[in-house]
């Protein structure tokens, strides 16, 4: 049913989600517009919005003091690995949550979730002395493995929001054209839900790109993702705001590219099944 | 070959007993048509034979081979669903080769085994499309054909018409009886409307409440009814029941008489009562009767039958088709 909203009320609704919108993009906008400028335009009082000596320079000095390729590769090994890794556990359990499931199931997904709002300091120090004892720390097969349990409860939740979607009677139909459990789940099941994965990649890449906590902590140089790329460029005396934000800039584009073009995909597997 | 033996199949999901203990003995070649009220366990039948579910205690035999603990794929059986489940992300050619594929079929016997099912479904036009492009009859028309591909020793259907409108149905109730005459294959047909099982069934079994109430061709149940559930759910419309003074004067609990089998006189007759509601078909003339007794019966009358609203009516059972139930319902 259409609402009638009057012309000033609509001006006024426009106008406060271009300001919200505003407001939660300002960070970014103004991380990049410091990228552009000289430290000390940088540290500026009162700043300077527009007006400055726009330069480039951040970058070539940020490019020629770190290996940003590298960091850059290790940030898509690490985002994309632990996401794969992770939906190759959580398709099948997700797909007996969703098809077979038993009188615990609920209590399983919620207690999954729940491991969520742990508070992750708490598990540092065990964590950072596993990773020492099997000799993962600064790893990229330990990074990986650790952002793939961290996000894990959330893929098996999207993919079992999603599966549940699958008329079970689809799956029956495979199981008695002689379809083995393999092949049911294969040829089956994940092509009619490829939306659902497509978006549970996309943003599990999105959450391992952008996690700092623990590739902080697990990872120095070798392993070391763009968070820590971006990490080394805070001093105590924060007078390299430009450059830091010259890294900020060059770790945050490709996501941010891939979050513009995949945008649809993400809405629309977000709110999948919200309205049938 | 398709012989099916149930030997005292049961069914609980959890404390509730659906299936309480099933024996039932399906010939090859034979059509039998699962009928009861929604709720009766008749579905669920279908599925533990099919191994969709598994069987709390008993035995299921397919050909002589026990496959209680079978999963689905060894039973060699072929399914259509209520749903039709199609596989969406695929055409109708891939639908239909899918069990082939599964089979490991070549993709020349694939292809040759899909054009001749398409060939007798109609479905050689629409091969290339995807399901959500085909009408509701098409789509089971793909359903079919995907459950034809397999050769299996039995067809079960899940009630397989129910989501057709009513043209359509009569239409594919046909189709289907001629393909059980063509492939002379056993097929199970699960149904909660009696038409249909009266129709195309060799064999209707009638269930209540997970039990089989009565097994019998259909013009047997017609005839014959076991007891006084059969005789109600069977034919259409439903038998009208007399209790108190009328039946207790034929030594019964209650009397049934079908609404087709009742003289119909508006001078004199056993009954009396006043036309509620009379409809006229012009092939038949329906009369929904209040009796003088209180007891709302209908009768059916061939042909144009000059009554209406209102009018006085006397209605007469025919010789030797009245029907006696005890208090337990059972025919005496």
């Amino acid at each position: 049913m259409a609402r009638n909203i009057s012309q000033s009320r609509r001006w006024g609704f426009t106008i406060l989600a271009w300001g919200a919108a505003l407001v939660i993009f300002f960070p970014i906008l103004w991380t990049i517009l410091t990228s552009f400028k000289t430290e000390a335009d940088a540290i500026a009082s009162p700043p300077k919005f527009l007006f400055f000596d726009w330069t480039v320079e951040n970058y070539a000095e940020v490019q020629s003091r770190s290996p940003y390729f590298r960091h850059f590769m290790n940030s898509v090994i690490i985002s994309v690995g632990s996401t794969l890794l992770g939906l190759v556990l959580a398709i099948p359990a997700a797909w007996s949550m969703a098809f077979q499931p038993g009188r615990r199931t609920k209590d399983l997904l919620m207690w999954m979730l729940s491991t969520k709002m742990m508070p992750a300091a708490g598990v540092l120090i065990p964590m950072y002395l596993m990773f020492r004892s099997f000799g993962l720390l600064d790893s990229r097969l330990g990074i990986t493995v650790v952002l793939m349990l961290i996000n894990l409860p959330i893929i098996v939740w999207m993919l079992y929001t999603y599966f549940r979607e699958i008329p079970s009677e689809i799956l029956e139909a495979a199981r008695m054209d002689g379809a083995s459990l393999r092949n049911e789940i294969l040829h089956v099941l994940t092509p009619m839900a490829v939306p659902g994965i497509a978006s549970t990649l996309l943003l599990n890449v999105i959450l391992a790109w952008n996690e700092a906590f623990w590739t902080l902590n697990l990872t120095t140089s070798k392993a070391a993702p763009l968070t820590t790329f971006i990490a080394s460029y805070s001093s105590p005396e924060g007078l390299f705001y430009a450059k830091l934000s010259a890294a900020s800039t060059m770790a945050i584009a490709p996501i941010l590219i891939l979050g513009w073009f995949s945008q649809k995909q993400l809405v629309r597997g977000l709110t999948f099944g919200a309205v049938k | 070959m398709g012989s099916i033996t149930l030997e005292q199949v049961c069914k609980s999901f959890g404390e509730v007993e659906v299936i309480p203990g099933v024996d039932l003995q399906i010939e090859d070649g034979e059509f039998v048509v699962f009928v009861g009220p929604s709720g009766c366990g008749k579905s669920t039948l279908l599925r533990l034979i099919a191994g969709l579910e598994d069987v709390t205690s008993g035995r299921i035999v397919i050909d002589g081979q026990d496959v209680t603990v079978a999963p689905p794929s060894r039973r060699k059986l072929a399914m259509v669903f209520q749903s039709y489940a199609l596989y969406p992300h695929m055409s109708v050619r891939k639908n239909i080769a899918f069990p082939l594929k599964m089979a490991g079929l070549s993709a020349d016997e694939q292809e040759r085994r899909v054009q001749h099912a398409a060939g007798i479904l109609n479905l050689t036009d629409y091969l290339d499309r995807r399901p959500g492009q085909l009408s509701g009859g098409q789509r089971q028309r793909v359903a079919i054909g995907r459950a034809i591909v397999r050769e299996p020793s039995a067809f079960l259907f899940d009630e397989p018409l129910s989501n057709l409108d009513a043209a359509l149905r009569v239409n594919m109730r046909v189709e289907i009886s001629e393909l059980h005459k063509k492939l002379a294959t056993t097929m199970i047909y699960v149904t909660h409307d009696q038409v249909e099982a009266m129709t195309m069934a060799d064999k209707i079994v009638v269930l209540r409440a997970g039990r089989i109430e009565q097994v019998g061709s259909p013009l047997e149940l017609y005839r014959r009814p076991a007891n006084r559930f059969v005789a109600g759910f069977i034919g259409s419309p439903n038998m009208n029941f007399l209790e108190g003074e009328a039946a207790a004067r034929l030594g019964a609990h209650a009397i049934g008489v079908r609404p087709e089998h009742f003289r119909l006189s508006m001078s004199e007759g056993a009954f009396a009562g006043r036309v509620g509601v009379a409809e006229h078909l012009g092939s038949d003339t329906f009369l929904h009767v209040d009796l003088d007794d209180g007891t709302h019966v209908v009768a059916r009358a061939e042909g144009e039958f000059p009554a209406s609203h209102g009018d006085r009516i006397h209605l007469t059972p025919q010789d030797g088709r009245l029907y006696r139930f005890d208090q337990n319902g059972s025919a005496l």
